[in-house]
């Protein structure tokens, strides 16, 4: 194994300061995060992830001026067994800082919103004291992820595979005694259990996926494997590429484990931003990419990948038409999204799919932080309007006391749901701002030219439409619902009149909110340009190309892009027809349930896939759980095995073999015999004691005699 | 010259002396002269070993057993009044009251 290439130039030797910069700002928070202030905790955690970011920009710098060489910066050892070699090392090339920009980029930007959701979210819930704790977790979110895309071999990566599998289950549970409404309940910890559960799942298949390649390879470091990859037998590879698929399933939610991901939008929106839309969740296609090399060996490994994420794309397209939620028709959004995106990685498409990665990130992020204000808004418009309401009808006392007692559940009135849609509407002119940012983060999403979201769509479209048809089929089709579901969404929130009083009341967010939005919302404007498909603007294209080796830069495809458009511009205008011209009033039934019954009742219930899982896995599962704790371990283990045989046993043979008579005349008449004996041979010594000095002496001349005597004689 | 038996033969003689008088007599101050007998005869038997083999050694430990007994007539004889003292008698039969 070479240690790492001596580089002279560029700023490799930050590498390691990419984990330690947010590992700093969270053991500032930890220890001091009780005496800060809010905004010095806010500070000190985004400057941070700011850190992370300008080292990430100066890595990518000198990634550049060294042409794309690959740089491992071995900054500790760490296992060295035998022939395995593992040391912590930091792979730096154009792949991986793409991951790093992304993640720190997107992240910074989100602890800055934090600083604003945080102030007010840790209020409404009445506990300010977590605040610190959230950045702290963000810190290290951010931390354990510059792991995960930093790493040099397969290993190294699960480290911070774990690690931000870890913080999505912290950030999840944030509102652990809560649900998601604020009262108390198990229901927000549940969220967070089951996306740690499900993540378990695909950690599975990750692991044995790395246990086949040491098997094989006897190697993790990506190289090595690669290396010996070329000439393994086809069917290792494809055992590798298939439980790898398993762990990318978990955790980028692909079929068939997607069910963590919308129970994930229990934790505070800018977790759903950063970690459940922007980053960890693209973990997985990070992984497929990375391992590029494996999988372009192997078709149908790569055939099967394509065909989940576009079923994924489609299928999560469905769910989100029927959700009421507005974070989670975001997270089936996301779910789809992703499925893109693995299709993208599983047809080869790796440039196509890391461009969406990217643009995906800035859109969603943005449509997710954005929804966060809108949320906030709702919420700040609901305690006016209750404020007022209360004013009128009780006195100022009741209403102090009253958030205490609605967290603790005595609430006399139904809770109001700040996160549905259905309590929203004409929100365009209360929030002014975020509403033309959730527009610009909706027209990315949709695809409409010139945002972000289109470019790189449809570089995915034009990949599938070139290899796989089915794959383009599919994702076409979802692409027509990500634009209807989307424009449901708008309609919903921002037009019409106001269907409850919080809507009416709603408020604009603070500058430290909508600031870091609308630097997402240029980047969702101008993302495309990354990678746009004309020649000479494949900059995406040839910056992975150090890494990836081969890549096809495709010209735009006429037909296809105008394929896309039109079907986005028809969902678009079939959402007006359904939503826009005639708009929901407060407690009317979805328009779409009077004209697409079943379909639309199928989606509103998730396909009910939830109670597929609960069926099938769940219930028996707990069922063998109480077969084992109840008959195998009490009754066979406890009442049988140990009360009836060892404790009865013991019983019969204590009584039988140990009773009176055995005890008296043989236990007890051995130790007092002993006893006796003692004492009789005790009174014949004593005799010897008898006080005179000169006897003594007469002993002493005796043994001398005795002594010297033998030794004479001898 | 006398031969070296001859010396061993007197301080043979001079120790089963010193011992008869440990064992039968009573008086304390008569077991402590019987005690420095034993001693001397002793340095007899050295003093003439040593002449015998031609070394010092026997000389100079002869040289310790004396300081030693000057010890032990100081502390022996310490004891012996103080015993005195108490018991208002030197008869050693009469200091029993360790018996078992």
């Amino acid at each position: 194994m070479h240690l790492a290439e001596t580089v002279n130039s560029g700023f490799f030797f930050l590498a390691p300061w990419l984990v330690f910069a947010p590992v700093v700002g969270l053991l500032i928070n930890l220890i001091f995060g009780k005496r800060l202030s809010e905004t010095m905790i806010g500070t000190v955690a985004s400057l941070a992830s700011g850190a992370a970011f300008v080292i990430s920009v100066l890595l990518a710098y000198s990634v550049s001026v060294n042409h794309g060489e690959v740089v491992r910066w071995q900054l500790a050892e760490w296992i060295h067994i035998g022939t395995l070699q593992l040391d912590w090392t930091f792979r730096v090339d154009s792949l991986s800082t793409t991951m790093m920009l992304v993640v720190s980029g997107v992240g910074t930007l989100i602890h800055i919103y934090a600083i604003g959701y945080m102030h007010e979210d840790v209020r409404f819930k009445n506990d300010v004291g977590r605040y610190a704790r959230f950045f702290i977790f963000l810190n290290l979110f951010i931390a354990m992820m510059m792991i995960l895309v930093s790493g040099d071999s397969y290993l190294m990566l699960f480290v911070g595979w774990e690690g931000v599998g870890l913080c999505s289950f912290l950030l999840i549970g944030f509102w652990y005694e809560l649900d998601t409404l604020g009262r108390p309940s198990w229901a927000n910890s549940n969220a967070a259990k089951k996306a740690f559960i499900v993540n378990r799942i695909g950690d599975f298949g990750f692991l044995i996926a790395a246990f086949i390649m040491f098997w094989a390879f006897g190697s993790f470091q990506f190289d090595e494997v690669f290396e010996a990859a070329q000439h393994a037998a086809p069917g290792i590879i494809l055992a590798i590429t298939l439980f790898m698929l398993i762990g990318v399933a978990g955790k980028s939610a692909q079929i068939p484990l997607y069910v963590w991901l919308p129970d994930a939008m229990a934790g505070p929106t800018p977790v759903s931003a950063l970690i459940h839309a922007a980053t960890m969740v693209t973990a997985g296609v990070y992984l497929i990419t990375r391992s590029a090399e494996l999988y372009t060996l192997v078709p149908q490994a790569q055939y099967i990948v394509a065909l989940t994420g576009a079923v994924t794309a489609l299928f999560a397209a469905t769910i989100a038409v029927g959700q009421y939620d507005i974070k989670k028709v975001l997270a089936y959004s996301t779910i789809s999204q992703l499925g893109f995106m693995v299709a993208a990685v599983g047809m080869g498409a790796f440039v196509a799919g890391m461009f969406h990665l990217v643009t995906h990130a800035f859109f969603k992020a943005l449509l997710f932080l954005s929804a966060g204000s809108v949320i906030l808004g709702l919420e700040r418009g609901h305690h006016h309007a209750e404020h007022a309401h209360a004013q009128a009808h009780h006195n100022n006392k009741h209403i102090k006391g009253k958030r205490k007692e609605e967290r603790q559940g005595n609430a006399h009135e139904e809770v109001f749901d700040p996160n549905d849609m259905r309590n929203m509407g004409g929100m365009r002119k209360t929030m002014p701002v975020t509403f033309w940012l959730y527009m610009i983060g909706t027209l990315a999403l949709a695809g409409i030219v010139p945002f972000a979201g289109l470019w790189s769509k449809d570089e995915i479209l034009l990949d599938a439409s070139l290899h796989y048809p089915i794959v383009y089929w599919l994702l076409s089709i979802a692409a027509f619902f990500t634009a209807f579901y989307m424009g449901r969404q708008i309609w919903m929130v921002f037009f019409g009149e106001p269907r409850h009083a919080a809507a009416a009341h709603a408020e604009e967010s603070p500058r430290v909110i909508t600031v870091p939005l609308m630097v997402l919302a240029v980047l969702s404007v101008i993302g495309g340009v990354l990678n746009l498909p004309f020649q000479g603007f494949h900059n995406l294209g040839h910056w992975l190309e150090y890494t990836l080796h081969e890549v096809e830069a495709l010209p735009l495809n006429l037909g296809v892009a105008g394929i896309s458009t039109v079907l986005a511009l028809l969902a678009i205008a079939a959402s007006w027809y359904i939503y826009g011209r005639n708009q929901l009033r407060a407690g009317e039934v979805d328009p779409l349930k009077q004209r697409l019954g079943a379909f639309f009742t199928g989606a509103e219930n998730k396909w009910y896939v939830d109670e597929l899982y609960h069926a099938i896995i769940v219930t028996p599962f707990a069922k063998i759980s109480q077969f084992l704790a109840d008959v195998i371990d009490w009754r066979f283990w406890h009442d049988w095995f140990h009360e009836t045989v060892i404790a009865g046993t013991y019983n019969w043979v204590s009584n039988i073999a140990l009773n009176r008579y055995a005890d008296q005349r043989g236990i007890d008449a051995v130790a007092n015999g002993l006893g006796d004996v003692t004492q009789w041979f005790s009174t014949i010594l004593r005799k010897v004691q008898n006080g005179f000095v000169r006897s003594y002496a007469l002993s002493v001349l005796l043994g001398v005699v005795l002594i010297v005597g033998y030794l004479i004689l001898k | 010259m006398v031969p070296v038996n001859y010396y061993i033969v007197l301080s043979a003689i001079l120790f089963s002396i010193g011992v008869v008088g440990v064992l039968v007599r009573r008086n304390a101050l008569i077991i402590f002269m019987s005690v420095e007998l034993m001693l001397n005869a002793a340095n007899l038997a050295f003093v003439a070993f040593s002449s015998v083999i031609k070394s010092f050694s026997g000389q100079i430990f002869v040289f310790f057993v004396i300081a030693v007994a000057a010890a032990e007539v100081a502390v022996g004889l310490a004891l012996i009044v103080e015993i005195f003292k108490s018991k208002r008698s030197i008869d050693v039969d009469q200091m029993s009251s360790l018996k078992g």
